[in-house]
C-alpha cells in the first residue's frame, strides 16, 4: 500500500520530536560526519520523511529515501551509501543480509549489531523498530548520533501513531454510543440524557465500558429486528 | 515454579512448518505444561534472529542454518543458539516459471520428475542462453543461511551448474516470491509452504521438485533458544519440548487435519486458505497450472519418522553446505560446534525416551539423490566429491 505523504502528519511529528528533545541530536556533529551518504529504507513514507528531515536538520546533506523495495540491492549498489537505515517491519531486511555475502561489492556493509559492546543502544533501536547497517571500517562513534536520532524519531512517530489510533477509537466509540442512544430513545421513549444515563449506569453495574454496552444494545436491536 | 520464567515470548515466521509451535500454544499443550506463551509473528529472519539474540524472544521458529551460523559467529554476531526440538523436516519445493519449465522439459533426456534429469537439463538451458549472450537465470531463496539456498545449490550443482557463476541467486522475502516470479524478476525459486502452491494456483509457476525428492531427510526449522537461557531454565525448556512433542503428534494425526488447517489459517498465524494448508499437511500438491497433482508422503514431516528429535548429523550436513559454498572455513572445532547446536540429549531429557533408529530412514540420515553418502565425521572427503568454493577469509 502506498500512502501519499501526509504533510500535516509530518508537521505534527516534527512538533512532537521537538517537545521530546531527549535524543534529538543535541550534540553537534563533527563537520566530516555530515559527508556520510545515508539511505533510508522505509515503507512508511511519512516516517521516512520525518527521518530524512531530522537528518537534514542535523546537517547531513546526502540522504536518500528508498520506498520501493523491488530491486532493493541494485538500488543500494548504485547509491553506494555509507549508512543504511531500515525499519524492522520491512521484510526486505533479509535482502540486505545478502550484502554481507558478496565480497565483489566494493563497500561491504555490516549490521550495527556486529558490535556487541553497546547493548543498550541495540535494545533501544530494536524497541524503536529501526536497524542500521554501516560500511565496514566506519567507526561506530561516527554513526552513533545518526542512530540516536533515528531512535528518537521512530519513537516520536510511534507516539503520533498511538495518538492517532486513540483518536480514531474514541471517534468510533462515540458513533456507537450515539447509535445506541438513538435505539434506546426510540424503543423506550427516553430523552437523550436519559438514554446516556441508562448506558452509563448499566456499564457501571456490569463493570464494562459504555461503548461495550452500547455495542450490545446495537447487536441486540439487530437480532430483534 | 518461577512464574516469570514460565511466561515466554516466541517469535515465528508465517509458514506451514511453524505448525507444532502454533498448535502447542493454540491447542493448550503449552498451557498444560504451565507455560504462558505469547506468539509474535515476524516479517524477516533477521528480526527473528536479532530478537532471539538480544533476549526479546525466549525462543523462536528458526531456520536450522541460522541457529548454526549464529552459534559459530558466521556472518553476524556470535550468540550460541541451541535446538532442543526440530519443528520441521523437508517442506520446501523448487518452482519455476512456465517458460523455464518448458525449456527444461525440452532439453531433458528423460523424465524431469527425476531431479538429476532436470538438473542436467537446466545446465543445457544455461549453456544455450550463454551462447545467445542472454542474461543469466535468476533464482530466489529466502536467506543466505537458509536451507532453501543450500537445496537449490545442491540440486543444480549435481547437474553441473555453478550456482555462483552460471545463475544469479537472490534473497527474497517469502511473501514477495510469487510476485517476483509473476513480473519475471526471477525465473524460479526455492521456498517453503505455502508459497509454491500460491504460484501454481495463480498459473504463473510449475513446481519442479519437492525438496523431499532431492533430500529424503533435510532438517528445516528448529525451535531455537539461547544456550545460556537453556542452561538457566532447564525445567521450562523441558516443559516447552514436551508441549511441542504433543503438538507435533496432534498435527500428524490425520483425524485432526481439518482443525489444524483451520487454526494455522488464522490471520495472526500463517494466514492462508485452510484448503492450501490441508494439502500441505497431506503432501498432496497441485504442481502445474493445468491441475496436475503430485503426492509425496515425505513432503513435510512435522513429527513423523522421529524427525522432531534433533540429529547432530543433520547439523553437520548444514555446516558442510556452508563450507562447500564458501560461507565458512572447514575446521574440526567448527564441526563439533555445529553438531552441538542440535541437542538430542535435551529432547530425551524432556521426553524420557531414547529414540532408536527409525526403520526405513536413509542410512546416512540425509538421503541425498546424488553424491556419496554423508559422513558427519569426515566432511572433508565428503566435500571432495563436489566442486567447492574457497572460503573468503575477509
Amino acid at each position: 500500500m502506498v500512502v501519499a505523504p501526509d504533510v500535516e502528519g509530518v508537521r505534527r511529528a516534527q512538533h512532537l520530536t521537538k517537545t521530546h528533545p531527549e535524543g534529538d541530536c543535541g550534540a553537534i556533529l563533527l563537520p566530516m560526519d555530515t559527508s556520510l551518504k545515508i539511505a533510508i529504507v522505509d515503507e512508511s513514507p511519512i516516517r521516512a520523511a520525518i527521518l530524512e528531515d531530522g537528518l537534514r536538520e542535523a546537517g547531513f546533506e546526502q540522504v536518500v529515501r528508498i520506498e520501493e523495495t523491488k530491486s532493493l540491492l541494485e538500488r543500494i549498489y548504485a547509491l553506494d551509501p555509507d549508512v543504511i537505515l531500515i525499519d524492522l517491519e520491512n521484510p526486505s531486511r533479509d535482502v540486505l543480509a545478502q550484502m554481507f555475502q558478496v565480497s565483489r561489492i566494493v563497500k561491504r556493509p555490516i549490521a550495527m549489531f556486529v558490535d556487541q559492546s553497546d547493548t543498550a543502544s541495540i535494545q533501544a533501536s530494536v524497541d524503536a523498530g529501526v536497524s542500521a547497517y554501516i560500511v565496514d571500517g566506519l567507526k561506530k562513534e561516527r554513526v552513533k548520533n545518526i542512530l540516536d536520532l533515528c531512535i528518537s524519531r521512530f519513537n516520536a512517530f510511534s507516539r503520533l501513531q498511538e495518538e492517532l489510533d486513540r483518536t480514531k477509537t474514541a471517534l468510533e466509540e462515540r458513533k456507537v454510543i450515539d447509535r445506541a442512544k438513538g435505539i434506546l430513545m426510540k424503543a423506550r421513549g427516553l430523552s437523550e440524557e436519559e438514554a446516556y444515563a441508562l448506558l452509563r449506569k448499566t456499564a457501571m453495574n456490569e463493570k464494562k465500558k459504555i461503548a461495550e454496552i452500547a455495542q450490545s444494545v446495537i447487536t441486540a436491536a439487530e437480532l430483534l429486528k | 515454579m518461577n512464574s516469570d520464567a514460565s511466561r515466554l515470548r516466541i517469535g515465528f515466521i508465517p509458514l506451514a512448518d511453524a505448525a507444532a509451535l502454533i498448535i502447542a500454544v493454540d491447542k493448550g499443550f503449552a498451557a498444560a505444561e504451565g507455560l504462558e506463551v505469547e506468539l509474535v509473528r515476524e516479517v524477516s529472519w533477521s528480526n527473528v534472529r536479532d530478537k532471539l539474540n538480544i533476549g526479546l524472544f525466549d525462543a523462536a521458529h528458526l531456520l536450522g542454518p541460522i541457529a548454526i551460523a549464529s552459534s559459530l559467529g558466521i556472518g553476524h554476531v556470535r550468540v550460541p543458539i541451541i535446538a532442543p526440538f526440530i519443528l520441521g523436516v523437508n517442506g520446501n519445493a523448487i518452482t519455476v516459471s512456465p517458460p523455464l519449465y518448458a525449456a527444461i522439459a525440452e532439453s531433458a533426456d528423460g523424465d524431469i520428475a527425476d531431479p538429476m534429469v532436470s538438473a542436467r537439463a537446466l545446465a543445457r538451458v544455461i549453456a544455450a542462453r550463454k551462447a545467445k549472450h542472454l542474461e543469466p537465470l535468476t533464482f530466489g531463496m529466502t536467506f543466505p543461511f537458509s536451507t532453501h539456498n543450500y537445496h537449490l545449490r545442491f540440486w543444480m550443482a549435481a547437474g553441473g551448474v555453478d550456482p555462483d557463476d552460471d545463475v544469479r541467486l537472490v534473497v527474497l522475502p517469502p511473501p514477495y516470491m510469487v510476485e517476483s516470479l509473476a513480473n519475471r524478476h526471477v525465473d524460479g525459486f526455492c521456498v517453503g509452504a505455502p508459497w509454491n502452491s500460491v504460484a501454481v494456483d495463480l498459473g504463473i509457476g510449475h513446481i519442479l521438485h519437492f525438496v523431499s525428492e532431492i533430500l529424503a531427510r533435510a532438517a528445516e526449522k528448529v525451535l531455537g533458544v539461547r544456550r545460556r537461557w537453556a542452561d538457566e531454565n532447564p525445567d521450562v525448556l523441558a516443559r516447552l519440548v514436551r508441549a511441542h512433542a504433543r503438538a507435533a503428534a496432534f498435527v500428524e494425526d490425520g483425524a485432526n487435519r481439518e482443525e489444524v488447517a483451520a487454526i494455522l489459517s488464522g490471520p495472526s498465524r500463517v494466514g492462508v486458505a485452510p484448503k492450501v494448508m490441508q494439502r500441505t499437511l497431506e503432501g498432496r500438491l497441485k504442481i502445474a497450472p493445468d491441475g496436475t497433482m503430485r503426492t509425496h508422503d515425505r513432503y513435510l514431516l512435522i513429527g513423523r519418522a522421529g524427525v522432531a528429535r534433533p540429529d547432530p548429523v543433520q547439523a553437520a550436513w548444514l555446516y558442510a553446505q556452508m563450507v562447500r559454498w564458501g560461507q565458512a572455513p572447514l575446521a574440526p572445532d567448527l564441526v563439533i560446534a555445529a553438531k552441538a547446536v542440535f541437542r538430542p540429549d535435551l529432547y530425551d531429557n524432556a521426553l524420557g525416551q531414547t529414540m532408536a533408529e527409525t526403520p526405513g530412514e536413509p542410512a546416512d540420515r540425509i538421503g541425498a539423490f546424488a553424491g556419496p553418502r554423508f559422513d558427519s565425521n569426515d566432511i572433508a572427503s565428503h566435500l571432495a566429491a563436489w566442486p567447492t568454493r574457497p572460503h573468503d577469509e575477509k
